[in-house]
């Protein structure tokens, strides 16, 4: 019997265009034998709630290059404790200073991968947090 | 002695699948015609330039990239860059504004002024170019989807201030495909979207003669992972398309190809990046002769912007991105481009401050004036690596056009997602080979220090922005001729439905103050929205 396979979905919320490292990933976690659903460009973060949603998934990937990545997934773990899908795994990629991932933290995101990030260790987080949750 | 074999030495392949030799010889060009292939410079088909004197007649192009949060700041930051010698402007919107959004649509929160400046009407363009001679400089509005509204308004600038349009020298960035590609700021389906490029091509050819309605931008798809041979094929796969579209209003080549600009990535091998541009301009030249049946050799010359590449830059040990970009400065010039703007050293983490402006710009002018870059044409044209490589790039650069071209050109390539999963494949590739090592980034994967957590100061992102924004918005809607407002979109909108050019009627808009989000909105209502391809 195969295991479940893990499901995440990775969203590009706001109007930040940059969606290379979102893909890199995806590309990544497919390899790995992940089930990855794209959110395409330009999503609020109303839609990519209701994605995760319907769509059931183990892990919320927030993609984020603008500046804006504090307010964004301020909001996004606010609407998730609303709804009570607080289980899930929050993470954040993408261009986020170094000062910031403490705060992020806070907010309840699991973990921060910065520009640079090694696949390796995305792929690994994922496997063993899903695991033991 | 004994010679050591070359089989013994470690294989060397770059980024466009080419083996590169240790030694080469004129064995190795044998092949290539002088006259036909090379030529002289200025002269067809242009591989080792589009002037016959190059830079000892007229350096290149100082062009930064600039514009931050108000259009009053940006204003500032524009007067200290000329007044330090920049002979020209570039012009960065912020998200809301290239998305075509005012600064109070609640989509824009938290985007308002922080990649660069808002511009709502054209109140916020006039006070950006304030006591700014915009007949002496040229400038380049970096905006896309709404590329027709930024022209539109920069035009009403430059009549306001006794300028006649044609006068005006600037390009609008304008290249909507590669958008869908990389940098993701598209609103409109495909066709419509390239119908308004169409528009402006036609309007600018016969009332703004100088102005470059769109720039091709290679640079973005290599951004996007993008090898070198891609990025050019696609970029000319680009470009005739939008020649297409234009041919079809009835204008001539000649009428509009003189006037078509190109905008490229400069980061990785330098031998690699060099051939690909005489490469390009070979190629490109014989594309506009032989296919579309130039006449004048303007419309034959590949006239390009380079020097950036933000991809090859490092967070890691961020101070040799300034030794990289003084070496992308010497890639650029050793390719010959027109303009050149580098990337500032601290580009990896923010929008550039203005001591890496200032360094960029002193870059460039170190290379053209202390180390003899202007002295002589193409300097490395003959040599047998790299015209041999020149060569090699423009077949392989050939082969992949003609992937695009059979599964029926750009549009479709585009709308089916085969190109961005091209490119994501690419980048996904380039990714792991750093991550292993194959790719040497240094301070990434080899050399790499513990070091202190960068010292860079990041660009303050001011809040108070969108608040003044959208106080002077309500202000200008409530002084403006709301009725002419209306009849000005009336007028867009029937424009927009039919094939009827609509620059006059975005003038007619922009000049009674509509807002960029009103004009966008009547193309949304009737254009719809580009819907993306998300499968990878």
């Amino acid at each position: 019997m195969g295991e479940k396979k893990i499901r995440v979905v990775i969203a590009k919320p706001g109007l930040d265009g940059h969606d290379t490292g979102a893909k890199v990933v995806i590309h990544a976690l497919k390899d790995a034998g992940m089930e990855v659903i794209y959110t395409g460009l330009h999503r609020t973060i109303e839609e990519i709630v209701n994605t995760a949603v319907e769509e059931d998934v183990d892990v919320i990937g927030l993609s984020i290059y603008s500046g804006a990545h504090l307010p964004l997934s301020k909001k996004l773990m606010e609407q998730l404790e609303e709804i009570g899908l607080t289980d899930r795994l929050v993470l954040v990629g993408g261009n986020i200073p170094q000062k910031d991932i403490k705060t992020l933290k806070e907010f309840g995101v699991c973990e921060v991968f910065p520009t640079g990030a090694k696949l390796d260790e995305i792929v690994n987080f994922i496997k063993k947090s899903v695991k033991e949750k | 002695m004994k010679k050591p074999k070359s089989e013994e030495l470690k294989e060397v392949i770059l980024e466009s699948g080419i083996k590169v030799k240790p030694v080469y010889s004129p064995e190795d060009i044998k092949d290539i015609n002088f006259e036909k292939e090379i030529g002289q410079p200025g002269d067809y088909p242009f591989t080792r330039g589009i002037h016959p004197f190059m830079y000892r007649k007229r350096p290149w192009t100082m062009r930064q990239y600039s514009g931050f949060g108000t259009a009053k700041e940006t204003n500032e930051r524009f007067k200290w860059l000329l007044e330090q010698g920049q002979t020209a402007l570039n012009v960065a919107f912020d998200l809301p504004t290239q998305l075509g959004l005012d600064s109070d649509d609640p989509f824009a929160e938290e985007e308002v002024g922080r990649v660069g400046m808002a511009i709502d009407t054209l109140k916020d363009l006039e006070e950006a170019f304030t006591d700014i001679p915009i007949n002496r400089i040229s400038t380049s509005l970096t905006i896309n989807p709404v590329a027709s509204v930024m022209l539109a308004m920069y035009l009403v600038v430059a009549e306001k201030q006794g300028i006649p349009w044609d006068q005006i020298r600037g390009t609008t960035q304008n290249d909507i495909l590669k958008e869908y590609i990389g940098r993701g700021t598209w609103i409109f389906p495909v066709e419509p979207s390239i119908r308004l490029i169409g528009d402006m091509v036609e309007f600018c050819s016969k009332n703004v003669p100088k102005f470059n309605p769109f720039s091709v931008c290679g640079y973005h798809i290599r951004e996007s992972g993008a090898t070198p041979v891609q990025e050019m094929a696609y970029a000319f796969e680009i470009a005739i398309t939008y020649i297409k579209e234009v041919l079809t209003r009835g204008l001539n080549i000649d009428d509009f190809a003189g006037r078509i600009a190109f905008n490229f990535d400069i980061h990785g091998n330098l031998w690699e990046q060099v051939a690909k541009f005489r490469a390009g301009r070979r190629l490109w030249a014989k594309i506009l002769k032989e296919r579309f049946g130039a006449q004048n050799p303007r419309s034959m010359t590949l006239r390009m912007i380079a020097g950036g590449g933000g991809g090859g830059l490092t967070i890691q040990q961020p101070e040799n991105n300034i030794v990289r970009g003084a070496y992308y400065a010497l890639i650029s010039a050793l390719s010959g481009t027109q303009t050149m703007a580098l990337c500032s050293y601290d580009e990896a983490y923010t929008i550039p401050s203005k001591k890496a402006a200032l360094l960029s710009l002193r870059t460039m002018q170190i290379l053209a004036d202390e180390m003899g870059l202007k002295d002589t044409v193409d300097p490395l044209g003959g040599s047998y690596y790299v015209e041999w490589l020149t060569d090699k790039i423009e077949k392989k650069i050939i082969e992949c056009m003609k992937k695009v071209e059979e599964i029926g050109g750009m549009v479709k390539a585009v709308e089916s997602g085969y190109i961005q999963r091209e490119v994501s494949r690419q980048a996904y590739i380039r990714e792991k080979k750093i991550q292993s090592g194959e790719i040497t980034k240094i301070g990434v994967n080899k050399y790499v220090m513990e070091e202190e957590k960068a010292n860079i100061k990041f660009h303050p992102f001011n809040p108070k922005v969108a608040e003044e924004q959208k106080k002077k918005l309500k202000e200008i809607k409530t002084q403006r001729n709301n009725n002419e407002v209306k009849d000005a979109l009336g007028g867009l909108k029937e424009a927009a439905q039919t094939s009827e050019n609509v620059m006059p009627h975005i003038l007619r808009a922009v000049k009674s103050y509509t807002t960029l989000g009103e004009i966008t909105k009547i193309f949304k209502d009737t254009f719809g929205e580009f819907k993306e391809p998300v499968g990878l």
